[in-house]
């Protein structure tokens, strides 16, 4: 993954970044699955690598192939980078260690969840039923935001109205 | 991609059984991973790969755009119609044991199953909108472009 991310870094050639990003995607989606959460590796995967790599190549053949190069001395970012990197490093010593037992997840929630799940709502996937039921109304805020970022695209780019004529012209073109 | 012969053979294998996988994921959410998000975007992946190797003309004809406005709207309305079913029926907001108050375990199956399907409308719904709207502005590239 680090050797991918600074590949992207690298890169210039807007397609190999794309590209990149999906090999990072996927590279992830084995990371979640190394982490027992199938659920999550399995919408990376859909979505980092599938869907979002074709749509970032549909927004490249809208605009130019590589990107301009910069020759100026990059300090700022850097900064920034670095302590933001050093600061989440920081947060991870407060977290208990990778599989430990005693980590608050594991002692209060999980368990109850996983106790009150067969009688409830009797779903073999505690995720599905986290997900629908006890959150269902986090949910479908979700749903709503997927729905208004769907409608600001199409707002956006879509162009609806002013489309219209030239596909009926396409319409007649097609049945002659 | 005219001259294409083995993508458009690939293709055609592909997209039924992406759609058949989909629906998988869709309705089998409940006892494998996966759910009406990763549903949603599977089902969009097989229009879009379609309308990628069949021209977005041939992908539009199957999945009209307006049916595909249509159907981001209709996975709100059904997941907050279940809501508001709910609501009607005298129990809290998005309690699934309204739908079969004999049977509160079975109203909570239904419940989620239908809100999963509404999530899965929407995304498809809004996956290939997002495409349709892309590709649609693209000029057609040549292969050589790329």
């Amino acid at each position: 993954m680090v050797v991918t991310a600074i590949s992207v870094v690298r890169a210039r050639s807007l397609f190999a970044i794309v590209t990149l990003s999906g090999v990072f995607s996927l590279l992830s989606a084995l990371l979640f699955i190394r982490l027992d959460a199938v659920d999550v590796a399995f919408t990376e995967a859909a979505v980092g690598a599938g869907i979002s790599t074709v749509l970032m190549l549909g927004t490249l053949a809208l605009t130019s192939r590589s990107e301009r190069s910069d020759k100026r001395p990059q300090i700022i970012p850097l900064l920034a980078v670095v302590a933001t990197g050093a600061l989440l490093f920081y947060a991870t010593l407060d977290m208990p260690n990778f599989g430990s037992l005693d980590a608050p997840a594991q002692t209060h929630l999980g368990p109850d969840f996983l106790e009150r799940i067969p009688g409830d709502i009797d779903v073999p996937n505690a995720v599905t039923a986290i997900l629908a039921s006890y959150r269902g109304f986090d949910t479908l805020g979700e749903v709503a935001v997927v729905f208004t970022a769907g409608i600001g695209v199409l707002m956006l780019i879509s162009r609806l109205a002013l489309r219209r004529p030239e596909d009926e012209e396409d319409d007649q073109e097609g049945s002659t | 991609m005219r001259h294409h012969l083995i993508l458009r053979v690939v293709t055609k294998l592909l997209v039924g059984t992406i759609f058949l996988f989909a629906l998988y994921v869709q309705f089998h959410g409940d006892y494998s991973p996966g759910g009406g998000f990763q549903a949603g975007v599977i089902m969009a992946v097989g229009f879009i790969i379609y309308g990628l190797v069949f021209t977005l003309k041939k992908a539009k004809k199957v999945f009209p755009p307006w049916l595909v406005h249509k159907i981001i709207a209709l996975g709100v309305l059904v997941y907050a119609g279940t809501g508001v079913y709910s609501l009607m029926t005298g129990y809290t907001f998005l309690d699934y044991a309204a739908i079969d108050p004999h049977h509160p375990v079975h109203g909570q199956h239904l419940g989620i199953l239908i809100v999963e399907l509404g999530v899965g409308i929407t995304v498809t719904g809004v996956m290939v909108a997002i495409y349709y709207a892309f590709a649609a502005r693209a000029p057609s590239l040549s292969d050589e472009d790329w």
